[in-house]
């Protein structure tokens, strides 16, 4: 049974962070160079740990699987960053930023890390001014804001709509910087494949260099996970297409706990599937619903019909019909649950029937096209592009897909796992966001963990290494988790299979779409649980992976990653089906108020779930560190 | 604009595509049958498609890369038919659709080709050359926590946003594979310029452009000739007025950097 | 010199070598060609344009060794960089080549620049050198004993009475000659196609080039190359079709009605 310690300090609130910074153990300047870390993710979190442990003097090993840490999935975040700046003079402050992240959680995170959290938001946004991230501005050369889902203040910085590519290249510049400054060794193209425990502490990795396919033992002081989500586990997501679980779910393969793996975002406006072919879900930002309106046809018959035959009598203004308050802009996750129950009642739209329309004929009509050209232009092209349809003279088609993984490998308030020295940061670990993430706070929270809580609480566990103590690659942990990828990597090549491995990537997305998807139920998860070790063992037997091990080889990379969420996916079915209730991003049918929101069971449920691997085959641990909220009230999470 | 639910049946096309099994081993074209194939597929599914049929006859897929798969992350990078991400304009490899082919086509697909991305595999190339320009200067020296009040620094509006446009870089390559010369001056002026433009980035400023140049040329880009290729296939449609810019940025740091005084040269130093 | 060692080691260094000594050339043909069409005038006008020239002794050798070495560092970087960039697309070239925004002369600008210089060795072993056509090379001929004063914006540059070099007749004996006359027009079309895409590419070298001029730029490059390419294809067009006749009682008007047809092979003295 893993001890579960959040070591949240005591005192007030406000002052818990401080208070902690001046009672952890510091190292030394000039020992800090006897210390190796390795980072493994080079996206938000690992890009800006790296380049600040090195900064501090650390001796910095930096991994991707990526080509180059520029290429991280965080790139790809559009919408924009939090931050308590107040500059708008909107009455924002760290209180209420803290509030709004905790209450969009559905108060499922730790109040600790929340209001550290929104405490260095203001630093982020400093240090990424400073290193010459292009942040949007006002014509007096200050800084702008936007505002975003679930807060009544603006407090949104943004870069366009680039800003997690701006944050990234300029986390990313501050890595390069200490790269060629030797305080950094980068290495790209080298996928971690196992962590290395040695006397119970994280202590080294085992990596493969995806072009070459050489395995080597990397040995260090303390090891740093920041591998980013999980949702491709259901293959189709927003995730880029290499977004992976393998170093989180080997990690806890090796004894780290795995915090609430069920608690997934699922993001209402996305373009949907085209076919059996598709690869990946588009995003649309989600402002698209300030002017656009939302509906399906009422008659079944009528959903195959173009839309423009659809009288406006037959049509199905939904949201606006069952949350007349909110209309187009109710929750992402109400508006992604309405989608789909329209679509089970058959009257999605679309080849696949999985979509709803998404109209902008009213604004048109009320604004002029040129005025919603130039609201929403790059994203009618974007959609051009990819559906070749003009959304000026016929509505979008959107359907909700996966996006975020609030889940992740269990922390302390030091970003520890339960693995001595092993410290896991940005979307891989389950901290800041409980059961639901606000729009703009995840690069938020990468940016925190890698530049300003890592720094200090990393030297709280290294102070207590004697310097020098860090084992050589060459002992018998490594050798023997170098032998267990090695024999990982040759069964698969071996394997007289038939199938690729995408078949199998294809067929887990489907079960864990229809069963644990948006909405999930008790009977729905079971099933699931049915079906995917199931799946696993015909993968096992059927998988086909050509080519060798001694160059770039795809198919390999994916067969592990694969096997890996076919594994994860079993685990979050069977943490959504423990949870009992419905909280945030996790939606059971069994527990839903009237109008169809999140019923929670704060008696029963106010912790989190954290799951501990027992060894093949055997049902893994269900560990719970309780959720105690001394400062704020849980409340019925309302946006009315 | 593409005609709504334009003639939405599918079709086969024959692929041309350059199969290398590793570094420094001889390549050639192979033809690949694509058949059944949706107008609505992008370039890349169907290259999974073909992929797929491929591993199952036991045949080692085509090795390419890709990730993001909107546009974002520069990751992906295929010539097709010719130029650098193939149709379109201002897109990346990833975000062609079938669409803009047609039946029977033969579409020749090459990796991006430059002796500074030697080629790893099939369509894979080594970009790492780009990350040692920007390890040489493509930043601003601010220490984590050193950073005064995001306000404290205003840009002028124009500035910032002339800096966006630069940042939007996303480091592909497609200039270099575009350029006759194989020159990666876009890809350098657009970080250059970003940083250049700011106030943050102006006590750096000499030193980042002359250490950056400098690390362009030993990786072995060619050299501009000012044809303007690059900034033809660039996905995010960057300009050349930056390589103007980066042009006169880096004679003037030169000619600075000459003429200024030697700190501790007494006596004038002669 | 540590600038020096940059300018001629670096890549955009090489670039603005190639600019500057563009630059310097251009100025250099366009002067050259206003002087040449004084060849339209009356024989004093040239013969005392080029007597002013050659009287300014070691100047006029310090130009040409300042012009000479431009074209040198011209050639030098043009080759150079013409390498390095070959050598850059490394070990296999595309299958495909596609051209997208490269205007046509820039495309070709190696292959003009080097019949610019091969009609450039040409052209000065012809008129400078006298290696070519000895036989009418100024020295050759009689010399011209100038009429009036010559004078050029008020300032003198050669007295009446001067007893002058011919270039007037060198000229018009030198272009009478078909071959001649066709392998210059074809290099002046090279070179004003050269410049077409040189002057518009070294605004950018030197970092004077954007958007928000580069249009009007290409267009007075157009209208510069057009003008320069007419004016030189003049002299020699109007002497070959006899639409300009060498002003009577020159050398070149007496060998040429001696051989009127003295189209064909070189005018012997
Ligand atoms: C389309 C989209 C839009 C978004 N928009 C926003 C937004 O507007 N605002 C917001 O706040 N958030 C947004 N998000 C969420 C946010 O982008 C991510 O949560 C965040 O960027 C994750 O950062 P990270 O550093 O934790 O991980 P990532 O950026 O995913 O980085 C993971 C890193 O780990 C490396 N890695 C992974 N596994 C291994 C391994 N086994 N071995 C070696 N290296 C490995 C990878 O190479 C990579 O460098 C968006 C997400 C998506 C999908
Ligand atoms: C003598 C033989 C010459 C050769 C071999 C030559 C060759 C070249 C070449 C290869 C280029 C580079 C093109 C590029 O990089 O895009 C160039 C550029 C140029 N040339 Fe020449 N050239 C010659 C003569 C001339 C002359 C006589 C002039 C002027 C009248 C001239 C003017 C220019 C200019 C202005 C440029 C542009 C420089 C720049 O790109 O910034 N060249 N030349
Ligand atoms: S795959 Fe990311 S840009 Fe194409």
């Amino acid at each position: 049974m893993a001890k579960l310690d959040s070591k949240t300090p005591s005192g007030p609130l406000a002052d818990k962070w401080q208070k902690h910074k001046t009672e952890i153990k510091l190292v030394n300047p000039a020992n800090k160079r006897k210390y190796e870390i390795i980072v493994v993710g080079g996206g938000l979190a690992g890009s800006s740990a790296s380049a600040t442990l090195a900064e501090l003097g650390y001796k910095v090993k930096n991994f991707v699987f990526h080509d180059s840490p520029r290429r991280a999935h965080s790139i790809a975040a559009q919408g924009g960053i939090n931050a308590a700046k107040n500059y708008q003079n909107d009455g924002d402050s760290v209180h209420r930023l803290f509030y709004d992240t905790l209450k969009g959680g559905d108060y499922r995170a730790r109040e600790s890390n929340v209001h550290r959290l929104a405490e260095v938001s203001v630093n982020i946004i400093d240090q990424c001014a400073a290193q010459g991230v292009p942040f949007a501005r006002e014509y007096g050369g200050l800084l702008a804001n936007r505002s975003f889902g679930g807060a009544q203040v603006s407090r949104t910085f943004y870069a366009r709509g680039q800003t997690g590519q701006q944050l990234l290249l300029g986390a990313y510049s501050a890595l390069s910087r200490m790269v060629g400054q030797g305080g950094v060794e980068l290495h790209t193209n080298s996928e971690m494949l196992d962590l290395v425990l040695v006397d119970g502490h994280a202590k080294g990795i085992i990596v493969r260099d995806l072009n070459t396919g050489a395995i080597t033992r990397h040995s260090a002081d303390a090891v740093i996970l920041a591998t980013g989500g999980y949702g491709n586990v259901f293959n189709l997501s927003t995730y880029a297409r290499q977004s992976n679980a393998t170093a989180i779910w080997r990690a806890y393969k090796r004894g780290a706990c795995l915090a609430n793996p069920c608690y997934t975002q699922i993001h209402p406006t996305c373009i949907p599937v085209s076919g059996d072919y598709q690869s990946k879900l588009t995003l649309m930002s989600e402002s698209l619903r300030n002017d656009g309106r939302i509906w399906v046809p009422k008659k079944k018959e009528d959903a195959k019909k173009p839309p423009a035959s659809i009288p406006e009598a037959d049509r199905d203004y939904y949201l606006e019909r069952i949350y007349p308050s909110f209309g187009n802009l109710a929750p992402r996750d109400v508006s992604s649950r309405a989608a789909m129950r329209m679509c089970d009642e058959g009257r999605g739209v679309g080849e696949t029937g999985l979509g709803v329309y998404l109209d902008f004929a009213d604004a048109i009509s009320r604004l002029g096209e040129p005025a919603v050209r130039e609201r929403y232009g790059n994203l009618f092209d974007i959609y051009h592009e990819i559906t070749a349809e003009n959304a000026y003279k016929t509505p979008m088609r959107i359907f909700p897909a996966v996006h975020y993984t609030m889940g992740g490998l269990w922390v302390d308030y030091n970003l520890m796992s339960n693995i001595p020295g092993l410290f896991v940061l940005g979307e891989a670990n389950f901290s800041d966001h409980g059961a639901n993430r606000l729009g703009a706070s995840a690069l938020m929270q990468g940016l925190a963990d890698g530049y300003f809580v890592i720094p200090y609480t990393i030297g709280d566990y290294l102070a207590g290494q004697k310097p020098g103590s860090r084992p050589k690659a060459d002992g018998a942990e490594f050798k023997q988790a170098e032998q267990n990828v090695q024999s990982m990597t040759e069964k698969f090549l071996a394997n007289k299979g038939t199938e690729p491995v995408s078949h199998f990537h294809k067929r887990l997305g489907k079960i864990m779409w229809e069963h644990c998807g948006m909405a999930r139920t008790k009977a729905g998860l079971e099933q699931a649980l049915q079906k995917i070790p199931a799946l696993r063992e015909e993968f096992q037997a059927n998988v086909k992976v050509p080519g060798s091990a001694a160059t770039l080889n795809q198919s390999l990379e994916q067969a592990g990653r694969v096997a890996d969420f076919i594994e994860l996916g079993e685990l979050l079915c069977r943490d959504a089906l423990t949870r009992e209730e419905s909280c945030g991003g996790h939606f059971r049918e069994e527990y839903q108020h009237p109008d169809g929101e999140c019923k929670r069971d704060d008696e029963h449920y106010a912790h989190v779930a954290a799951w501990e691997y027992q060894g093949a085959g055997k049902t893994p641990l269900r560990n719970t560190e309780p959720l105690n909220y001394e400062f704020t009230k849980m409340s019925v999470r309302s946006y009315k | 604009m593409v005609a709504e639910h334009s003639v939405k049946k599918n079709f086969s096309v024959t692929l041309r595509v350059w199969r290398q099994a590793g570094p420094n081993q001889p390549g050639k074209f192979v033809d690949y049958p694509a058949t059944d194939i949706s107008p609505d597929m992008s370039f890349l599914e169907m290259l999974d498609v073909v992929n797929d049929g491929l591993t199952k006859i036991g045949d080692e897929p085509i090795a390419f890369a890709h990730d993001c798969r909107e546009g974002i992350c520069g990751t992906c990078s295929c010539t097709i038919n010719g130029k650098p991400h193939g149709p379109g304009k201002g897109i990346a490899t990833c975000q062609v659709y079938m669409r803009s082919f047609g039946e029977g086509d033969v579409i020749v697909v090459e990796p991006f080709r430059a002796r500074a991305f030697p080629l790893i595999k099939d369509l894979v190339t080594n970009r790492e050359a780009f990350d040692k320009i920007q390890q040489a200067g493509g930043f601003i020296s601010v220490r984590t926590g050193a950073a005064p009040d995001a306000n404290s620094i205003p840009v002028p509006k124009e500035d910032a946003d002339l800096a966006m446009d630069a940042a939007s870089c996303i480091g592909c390559g497609a200039c270099v594979a575009a350029c006759k010369n194989a020159s990666a001056m876009l890809f350098v002026a657009a970080k250059v310029s970003q940083l250049g433009l700011m106030p943050q980035g102006q006590p750096e400023r000499d030193k980042r452009v002359l250490a950056m140049v400098k690390t362009m040329d030993e990786a072995g880009f060619g050299n501009c000739s000012n044809q303007y290729e690059c900034s033809a296939v660039c996905p995010k449609l960057i300009t050349h007025d930056f390589i103007a810019r980066m042009n006169r940025d880096y004679l003037a740091a030169l000619f600075r950097s000459n003429f200024k005084p030697v700190s501790g040269a007494s006596d004038g130093g002669a | 010199m540590n600038l020096l060692v940059s300018l001629f080691k670096t890549s955009i260094g090489k670039k603005f070598l190639m600019a500057l000594t563009g630059l310097v050339m251009v100025g250099f043909v366009t002067g050259h060609l206003v002087g040449n069409l004084q060849i339209f005038f009356q024989p004093d006008r040239i013969n005392g344009y080029a007597h002013f020239l050659q009287a300014l002794g070691p100047v006029l050798w310090a130009i040409r060794l300042f012009l000479l070495v431009c074209v040198a560092v011209h050639v030098w970087a043009a080759v150079a960089l013409t390498l390095e960039s070959r050598a850059a697309r490394g070990p296999e070239a595309y299958a495909i080549k596609k051209w997208l925004s490269a205007t046509v002369a820039s495309r070709y600008m190696r292959l003009s620049g080097i019949v610019v210089l091969a009609f450039l060795i040409y052209h000065l072993a012809h008129f400078t050198l006298g290696v070519a056509q000895p036989g009418t090379f100024k020295t050759a001929l009689p010399e011209w004993k100038m009429l009036e004063d010559a004078r050029e914006f008020g300032f003198p540059l050669a007295a009446k009475g001067d007893v002058v070099h011919d270039v007037y007749s060198m000229v018009f004996l030198g272009f009478a000659n078909p071959v001649v006359s066709i392998f210059y027009i074809i290099a002046v079309g090279l070179l004003s196609v050269h410049m077409l895409h040189g002057i518009d590419s070294l605004f950018q070298t030197i970092g004077w080039r954007s958007a928000k001029w580069s249009c009007l730029l290409r267009k007075v490059a157009l209208v510069y190359c057009i003008v320069y390419f007419l004016g030189n294809l003049a002299i020699p067009g109007a002497i070959l079709t006899g639409i300009a006749k060498p002003a009577v009682g020159t050398y070149a008007a007496q060998k040429l009605a001696a051989s009127p047809a003295a189209t064909s092979s070189a005018v012997q003295p």
